[in-house]
């Protein structure tokens, strides 16, 4: 019993990860003289975590469904400013904020139905998307952002500070509340075991009547709306709607679920794993401040972590794999 | 009368792909309770004309008749609701999911559900998997483990309880004996040939003869499309099926 137990841990996708983000925790706690575990410090992690983790979990839904989305980032800087551009127009903040949400599903849309249609790689459909969302994002800010209205935005209910000595933002919730969504989507329902089973093995699962289109093009729709709602919170934090917002991120995005075991080829991965991710990319960037590590060497470090982790997993799944307990 | 109405029948059927003829006007009657074994050599259309039954791929031309009715089947969801079941050599499994979960793919018992998205009864699941997998006589421990970690055998096992766990009308064996050890085959074979006695169906294709007859109630021989061969295995021998091929 002990052996299986061990067995189905060591298969967890999200092991390595979480044992990392244990390690980097404990190392910074003690360079950073207990700097990192204070409340100050906890609270500007958890004020950054959702932005970047909301990607992240939209991401590694479309891995596990076997697809992959470069374009998050675009996105993300696409829905606030659509947003702004339509409150200029006079548009109150709700229509206008559902609006930037409907127009990023149908980015999402676009880039599942093109991927399928013309049976490309997702890789590549996306790359385009990541040229041309963010192209439309400049034009329709005109070339310089729109001010936004603060005051006629209740800023409070995403970005606002709450809890215990105001530890959280309510970006933190939504957060929260958006990752379990996603994760008893994917681990409790039927459209869960269809992604897995369009991720895990195509063939099967369009044998055994799985409409293998619709469920990639819904996990599209749904990286998409993700990551342009992320985008809000971050404008509504910042105050204003850059274009350039998001850069770079789709990357750390794709870092994050690799990071926590989703694989590339699809099937494998969890959101809880996507979630360790952001986190360990969150708090290797704010470790590395508060130890006075020259902050240069950050993409240093999600990069070499990005290649350990996926060594890691590879070596912990095999060992899993190995050990011999009975069918 | 009812009693000698085919389950299937097919009566016409052709298909092309991209310029090459794979189904030359195929007419054949598959009787109830009949296990039929399909041969023939690689390209003489057998695939296609599976693929057909089990609605994966469409005719160009002709019909497929199940219990009496004309059917236009539009995707394998439709084949297994008419109670066709089919068992790929490769395709039945998702090797990263559980046996439980793979029993289930489209087919998950629901507590509630909104618009076709539901909560999965997982305890159901698991305990219509152990019994599902028991009645095959398959000695799985647990539901839970992986497909991939399970042998060819185990998995074509799987692949059969899932079938008649759906109760299905006919079975479609895809070279299923493939890759199997020698006491892995003599199960499916006892297996095809246990098929008359539920009411089943039995399709059973393969490249190897004596596999055939040793489990069939019939034999059809396909070439370059067409049927070349239709007789009980009482009427026919190795020897003669070999040279229509």
């Amino acid at each position: 019993m002990m052996r299986r137990a061990l067995k189905a841990a060591l298969q967890k996708p999200e092991l390595a990860a979480g044992l990392l983000l244990l390690m980097m925790i404990v190392i910074f706690q003690i360079r950073s003289d207990g700097a990192f575990l204070s409340q100050a410090n906890l609270r500007g992690v958890a004020g950054f975590l959702p932005e970047m983790a909301l990607v992240a979990v939209g991401v590694t839904l479309l891995m596990i469904c076997g697809e992959f989305d470069l374009s998050v980032g675009s996105v993300f800087a696409f829905a606030p400013m659509t947003m702004a551009v339509l409150m200029t127009f006079g548009w109150s903040f709700w229509p206008a904020f559902a609006a930037g949400l409907v127009a990023c599903a149908f980015l999402g849309l676009l880039n599942g139905w093109i991927t399928i249609r013309f049976a490309i790689p997702s890789f590549i459909t996306t790359l385009g998307m990541l040229f041309m969302a963010r192209s439309l994002t400049v034009v329709i800010s005109g070339g310089f952002p729109p001010r936004l209205k603060v005051d006629a935005i209740p800023s409070e209910l995403f970005v606002g500070f709450f809890g215990p000595g105001q530890i959280f933002r309510a970006s933190f919730l939504w957060f929260l509340a958006i990752a379990v969504l996603i994760g008893l989507l994917l681990g409790r329902t039927n459209f869960g075991n269809w992604v897995r089973a369009t991720g895990g093995f195509l063939p099967a699962a369009q044998a055994l009547g799985i409409p293998t289109a619709r469920v990639k093009i819904a996990c599209f729709m749904i990286c998409s709306v993700l990551a342009g709602f992320a985008g809000i919170i971050q404008v509504l934090r910042l105050g204003s709607p850059l274009p350039s917002l998001g850069e770079g991120l789709e990357l750390q995005a794709v870092a994050a679920a690799v990071i926590g075991g989703a694989s590339l080829q699809g099937g494998i991965g969890s959101i809880l794993g996507g979630v360790i991710g952001a986190l360990l990319i969150r708090t290797i960037d704010n470790g590395m401040v508060l130890s006075q590590v020259d902050s240069n060497w950050f993409k240093f470090a999600v990069g070499a972590l990005t290649i350990f982790a996926v060594v890691g997993n590879a070596w912990l799944r095999k060992r899993g794999r190995a050990m011999k307990v009975e069918a | 009368m009812a009693g000698e109405q085919p389950i299937i029948s097919v009566r016409g059927l052709h298909k092309w792909y991209s310029g090459v003829h794979a189904l030359k006007g195929i007419d054949l009657d598959f009787r109830r309770d009949e296990a039929v074994g399909l041969v023939g050599d690689n390209g003489a259309g057998k695939s296609t004309l599976i693929s057909i039954l089990s609605g994966l791929v469409r005719p160009d031309e002709g019909q497929v008749i199940v219990e009496g009715e004309v059917v236009n089947m539009r995707g394998p969801r439709d084949a297994m609701n008419l109670g066709i079941e089919t068992i790929y050599q490769y395709n039945s499994m998702v090797p990263n999911m559980s046996i439980a979960r793979n029993l289930f793919i489209g087919r998950e018992p629901l507590k509630w559900s909104l618009g076709g998205i539901g909560w999965l009864d997982q305890s159901r699941m698991s305990a219509e998997s152990v019994e599902a997998i028991a009645n095959v006589d398959l000695h799985l421990r647990s539901p839970e483990a992986l497909v991939g970690e399970l042998s060819g055998g185990q998995r074509q096992g799987v692949a059969i309880a899932r079938a008649m766990h759906f109760k299905s009308k006919v079975m479609i064996l895809d070279e299923p004996t493939n890759h199997l050890s020698v006491k892995e085959t003599n199960k499916v074979i006892g297996f095809v040939r246990g098929l008359s006695a539920q009411n089943i169906t039995g399709i059973f294709i393969s490249h190897n003869m004596h596999h055939v007859f040793a489990c069939c109630d019939r034999v059809v021989a396909m070439a370059l499309g067409k049927v070349v061969l239709d007789k009980p295995v009482a009427e026919t021998s190795i020897d003669e099926v070999q040279d229509v091929l």
